[in-house]
């Protein structure tokens, strides 16, 4: 066993782990964040994407060791302390960006990362930027739409039809 | 997953000495090993983590050639080469996805010699070096068939130094599901002629196409491969796609690299 200490979603958090602990594992059984999920477990799906440093990772595919001094994000962290959701967040409520749910931590860790690097995507890099992250119900036109709403930009008619 | 000890190498003397238990594995992003591992196709006692070692991460750019430290992760290659070797940049920026190329190393990635992965084709069409923790090797010399390398034992990838090229481009037909290249081409001009990588095709890993690389060489269009031939025996065949089919790419996707440098 080692000990690991994160900081998650702004706390300073700590726990014994084994080496072949997962940080999605970590994450959900130890810290009971449940909202980062486990789609595939092949870093397939994206639906455990989370950043660390900054960065969007996949969750399933680092251990927690690995995340050992880092500074890390899930969604439980996206919304401000008083519950406002972030623009992100948002913008798929607004959009109706989700269906059953299953993908959509994962799909708003994507995109917040897309936007922190590109604030402005067009249409086509954001789907490219999904690469990774994988929707069975709606096939995308309308999260496709809440990020270019979140994005600040006008959602065309046409977009994504 | 079995259970391992792990262990954050902070230099790589620090790495080479806890590799030399022979039942430690190195671990760069993990995005082959960590799926491998929990597929239960590998039982290392340790894993020895290399992405804190200071002197292998980075770009460096010197004297018409582009030093990449071992344990970068394919975004920031992306990001770093795009103007000093824009053919690089935008082969690391299509591998995998986002996430993936925050995490995965291109050290990590010549080690493990996957024979469908982008960064060997710009390797051994590039005519890299792979410089380790105890030699220099040319990458004609480091691809030795599939997951096979000239790498030792417990030997690591420290830095990858590419001479950059008048102009390059790399072709990648993707197959769509693992975002690998079903093929994928790698073509460069030097000022002594032609280099064409192909990966994703055949049994024995990446490989060069000389008679391309010659042809080329005398007449630079799509059309002077048009006689050329891959003998399909060779060839990758499974459900994504026969020897044939292949073995027929591998020309079409080398006339499309041609075509983006015209």
């Amino acid at each position: 066993m080692a000990t690991v200490t994160m900081t998650v979603n702004g706390k300073s958090v700590s726990g014994d782990v084994e080496g072949r602990t997962l940080l999605v594992q970590f994450l959900r059984e130890n810290l009971k964040l449940t909202g980062t999920h486990v789609g595939c477990d092949t870093s397939q799906c994206g639906a455990c994407v989370v950043h660390v440093d900054g960065a969007a990772v996949k969750a399933c595919t680092m251990l927690a060791v690995e995340a050992d001094g880092t500074t890390v994000a899930t969604i439980e962290g996206q919304q401000a302390e008083d519950g406002t959701l972030s623009t992100v967040q948002k913008a798929f409520q607004d959009y109706h960006g989700l269906q059953c749910g299953f993908c959509t931590p994962g799909m708003v860790m994507s995109a917040t990362a897309l936007l922190k690097e590109n604030p402005k995507p067009t249409e086509a890099e954001i789907r490219h930027y999904l690469e990774g992250n994988i929707c069975r119900c709606t096939g995308y036109h309308n999260i496709v739409k809440a990020i270019l709403a979140a994005s600040g930009q006008e959602v065309p008619a046409i977009a994504a039809e | 997953m079995y259970n391992f000890d792990f262990q954050r190498a902070a230099s790589v003397a620090d790495a080479v000495a806890a590799l030399q238990d022979e039942d430690a594995q190195a671990l760069g992003g993990g995005q082959t090993l960590i799926p491998t591992l929990k597929a239960r196709l590998a039982q290392p006692t340790t894993l020895v983590s290399l992405t804190g070692i200071p002197e292998m991460l980075g770009v460096t750019v010197t004297d018409g050639a582009v030093t990449i430290g071992g344990a970068t992760t394919h975004a920031k290659v992306a990001a770093e080469t795009a103007t000093t070797y824009p053919a690089l940049s935008a082969l690391a920026g299509g591998i995998g996805d986002p996430a993936v190329r925050n995490r995965g190393t291109i050290g990590g990635s010549l080690a493990n010699n996957d024979p469908a992965a982008c960064y060997p084709a710009a390797a051994l069409g590039s005519g890299a070096t792979i410089v380790t923790d105890k030699r220099e090797i040319a990458a004609d010399d480091y691809f030795q068939g599939m997951f096979a390398t000239a790498l030792d034992e417990g030997e690591i990838v420290t830095a990858v130094r590419f001479p950059v090229p008048e102009k390059a481009t790399y072709q990648k037909f993707i197959q769509p599901a693992s975002r690998f290249a079903l093929v994928g081409v790698f073509l460069a001009k030097y000022a002594d002629g032609f280099r064409v990588a192909v990966t994703g095709a055949s049994e024995d890993g990446v490989f060069r196409w000389t008679e391309a690389e010659e042809a080329l060489a005398k007449d630079f269009r799509a059309d002077a491969l048009m006689d050329l031939h891959i003998l399909p025996d060779n060839m990758i065949g499974d459900i994504h796609g026969t020897k044939a089919y292949r073995a027929h790419l591998v020309r079409v996707m080398t006339q499309r690299a041609v075509e983006a440098l015209l």
